[in-house]
Order: C-alpha cells, then structure tokens, then sequence
C-alpha cells in the first residue's frame, strides 16, 4: 500500500494532500525491516518473543538485548532501530520511577503506556526531530491484571491480547489469532511464541538469529524477567520440531 | 485574662480514623480556636479529598486547608488521567510529599480515610514531620494524648459500621470532655462500598462522664417561666 509522496516527504511537519505524514510512515517502514517481536497476553500473565537476527558470527550470545525491564512490573520488547530503542525504554524508565515517587505506587501499565506514546507523538510534531525509527510491545502486570500495549512511531498505542510487528508480523498475528489465548498459561505461551518465532524465520533471506524471550506471571511472582534457561531451551526444542514436522509433510 | 486574638487559628482538635469491616469511619469535634477564643465552634474538620477520601485536618488551620487544596486538586487531575477514581493509599502520599517537603513551614497533622476497590477501607496517619503509617485505627490532635488507654482497651478488630461509629463518637466526646482546646459537636463521616454518608452528634446530646454536671437551666430560664400553680382549695 505504498506511495510515492514527491514533495510532500520531506518533513515530518507536512501533510499530503490526502492526509497523509509520509515521514511518519518512512518511520513505519524501519521498524517493518526488522526482526519479528511477538507478544501474547495469556491468562496469567503475558510473553513476549524477539526474532534478534544475528548481523555477525562474531557476536556474544546474549547481547544486543531487544528487550528491557522498564520496571519489576513491566517490560518493554524493541523493534526497529536499535538506539531510538534505547532512548524510549530509557524514557520509559524514567517515567515509570517518577510516578512511583510521586504516587507512591507503581505506575499502572495503562498509564505508562500513554506517557510512552505521548513522548513518542511529540517527536512527530517539530521539524527539528524526527520520528523514533522503532515500535515498542510494551508488557505488564498491575493490580489491574496483565496487560499488552504496542505503541508504533506514529504515538498510537493500543492494549492488545496479541501483537506482533517487525518482518514477519503478518504471518504472526495469523498465527496468534489461532491460539486460545484466554486458556493458555504463560507456560504453554511460552512455547507456542517459540514455535511462532521459528515458523516466520526466512531462513533463506536472514541466516542465523537468536531467540530472546520474556515474561511477566505468577511463576515469575509477576515480575518481569527473562524466561529461565530451561523452559526456554524446552520451547525451542518444541519449535525446531514443529518445523520438521511441517517440512516433512 | 489574655484572649490574644491574633494568635493564629489553631484547630486545637481531636480527629480519629478507624477501619470496620468493610470501610471507614472518621470522627472529629468542632472547635477552632484563636488562643483561648473559640473562633469556630461548629467547623467542619473532616474535608474531602475525593468522592471515596477524606482528610480529618489538624493543627494549623490554615496550612491544613492549604494542603488539602493542593491535594484535592493533584487528585483530581491524577482520576482523570487514570480513568478511575485514585486509591487511598496514592491521596495519603499526595499528602505526605507535601507535608515532608515542607516541613520546616508546616504545622499539621492528618488523617486520610477511604475506601477503594483494591484494598477496601484503609486509614492513613500523616503526623507533623510527614511521616506515612497505614494503621487499622488512628488518632490524632491535642485531645488524642487523652485516648491512647482508651483505644488500647476498647479497639478490636472487624467491628460493624455501627460499632464502629459508636467508638469514634464515645472517644471523641471523651476528649472533648478532657481537652480544653477540643469541643462543640462530633461530625462523623463514614465511607464504604456503597458511598459515603455524615453524621452530627451535638454537644448536648453527648453522654456525661465522670463529674460532668447536668446542664443547668439558666436563671433567665426561671425567672420567665409561669409561676407555680395556686394552690386548690
């Protein structure tokens, strides 16, 4: 669904004639030439998975990590230009302290959602700044319950049962809508976001990638951490299964 | 006599907190007083915050009603932000980052009481330094030093609402009995589930503890009244 804007792309303080910013959508295009991010909300809790393609053999496992704690509460999955995340999961964290010490609270997830967005939208709005290059799934558990925003470049953010966004998001959200989100548990999700992630690599295109994966549940005792080592190498073996099993057929 | 009537208003003041099973119940008297003139004899020391908080105020008059302003004001813009109405527990810390910063200037103490629906009834102590206690019942104001023994025999746990309002109404008339600086009527506020409603106690329909007088007729009173009845023949 993409245009040429001629003269009309050139700052993110124009409007096209059909009521378009094109560099709000440029914006959108980064974010769509990176790795796939998924994230489910289960009915305990929620999981999110990264799709972290692998640039060069000579780097660490386990570094360049795409996703963040912004607090012991929530965390924040990062698609797109890798330093523009960094800057909101900054930003981020800084919100979520400042309205702790203010409120005495931990900040509700709706509401750091909306400041995120909120600082997201006002870089589109001078032509001094450009647009962040990247979306952010953001995943949290309050008194509330477990809750899933995605905030895109634009500064839109919506609460999701499932999102995806990155290379692969469309094969992705057609693989989460076949999922009974409300029955699984974060355990089954667990596994189910591996197979995901495994099934929409383009194994011809993007050699090799790293699978990085978290959650926020009552077995982590609704605190964000990464998923320990063990059910994780179980959710891989599971998805590298699933995929033989699909070649076989 | 020294009436001094530019001391500062001072709500001289007995103001109680106190948790049921399932909401709050407030409790206060009525005096303000400036020295030893009663400026206020019928003040209204129980504010409120929000429709589920309320504030029992103490101390400085002036920088009690100020402080509730501000938080009043903070929380509201915090409900609609949120989109639902603000615990009790983030008005108490609205409240305590005032009184702590402003320590060196403040002279008051507090009692914030609500309900909300995560945590139900819950009572927040906010004395002078800016100090925060969740407590099951609290008390606060000259007349309190007066109720300590009392509360320690008379408080239980998961008391009715009516049980409870009647400990906070008995204490309250007990210190006004004791302390000079706390009197006139008992305004009580209860909030729960269902909402919040308030109750007056007037002064003269308090009972009378140990070597309280009857109030007197005054001779006014006598002298204008019709005269005995003749005598029948």
């Amino acid at each position: 669904m993409s245009s040429i804007g001629t003269g009309y792309d050139l700052s993110v303080t124009t409007f096209s004639p059909d009521g378009r910013v094109f560099q709000i959508e440029y914006a959108a295009k980064a974010v769509d030439n990176s790795g796939t991010v998924v994230g489910i909300k289960c009915k305990d809790g929620i999981v999110m998975g990264v799709e972290k393609l692998i640039a060069s053999k000579m780097m660490l496992p386990g570094s360049n990590r795409r996703i963040h704690s912004v607090h012991r509460h929530a965390g924040m999955a990062v698609a797109g230009l890798a330093a523009d995340g960094r800057q909101i999961v900054a930003r981020a964290k800084s919100e979520a302290r400042s309205y702790e010490s203010v409120y005495g609270e931990a900040v509700p997830v709706k509401e750091l959602s909306e400041r995120v967005a909120s600082y997201v939208h006002l870089c589109t709005l001078y032509w001094w700044l450009r647009p962040f290059g990247c979306g952010v799934i953001l995943g949290g558990y309050d008194r509330d319950g477990p809750q899933l925003y995605m905030i895109e470049p634009s500064g839109i953010s919506y609460r999701y049962f499932g999102a995806a966004i990155g290379k692969g998001k469309q094969a992705a959200k057609t693989e989460i809508e076949k999922l009974k989100l409300s029955e699984m548990t974060c355990k089954e999700g667990v596994i189910e976001v591996a197979k995901i992630i495994y099934k929409l690599h383009d194994e011809a295109k993007d050699k090799a990638f790293e699978l990085e994966m978290s959650w926020i549940c009552e077995e982590s005792k609704r605190e964000h951490q990464k998923v320990p080592d063990n059910l994780l190498e179980e959710a891989k073996t599971a998805a590298k299964t699933a995929l033989e099993e699909m070649d076989a057929d | 006599m020294d009436l001094n009537l530019d001391a500062p208003h001072s709500m001289g003041t007995t103001i109680i907190g106190v948790t049921y099973n399932g909401g709050v119940v407030l409790g206060a008297d009525s005096r303000t007083s400036t020295g030893m003139y009663v400026a206020n004899r019928a003040s209204d020391k129980i504010t409120q915050l929000t429709d589920n908080v309320y504030v029992c105020r103490s101390g400085s008059a002036a920088d009690s009603q100020v402080v509730s302003d501000y938080v009043r004001y903070f929380l509201h813009q915090h409900t609609i932000q949120l989109g639902q109405p603000a615990t009790v527990k983030v008005s108490a810390n609205l409240i305590r980052m005032l009184a702590y910063n402003n320590k060196n200037m403040l002279q008051t103490g507090l009692i914030v009481g609500g309900w909300d629906k995560y945590e139900g009834g819950k009572i927040y102590g906010i004395p002078l330094g800016g100090t925060v206690v969740e407590q099951p019942f609290a008390i606060g104001g000259s007349g309190s030093s007066y109720l300590y023994g009392f509360f320690d025999q008379a408080w239980k746990e998961n008391m009715t609402k009516e049980e409870a309002e009647q400990l906070v109404v008995k204490a309250v008339s007990l210190a006004i009995a004791r302390d000079g600086a706390s009197g006139g009527v008992v305004r009580t506020v209860i909030i729960n589930e269902e909402g919040v409603t308030r109750n007056f106690y007037p002064g003269d329909q308090l009972q009378l503890w140990h070597e309280e007088l009857e109030p007197q007729n005054s001779l006014l009173d006598i002298l204008n009244a019709a005269g005995p009845e003749p005598m029948a023949m």
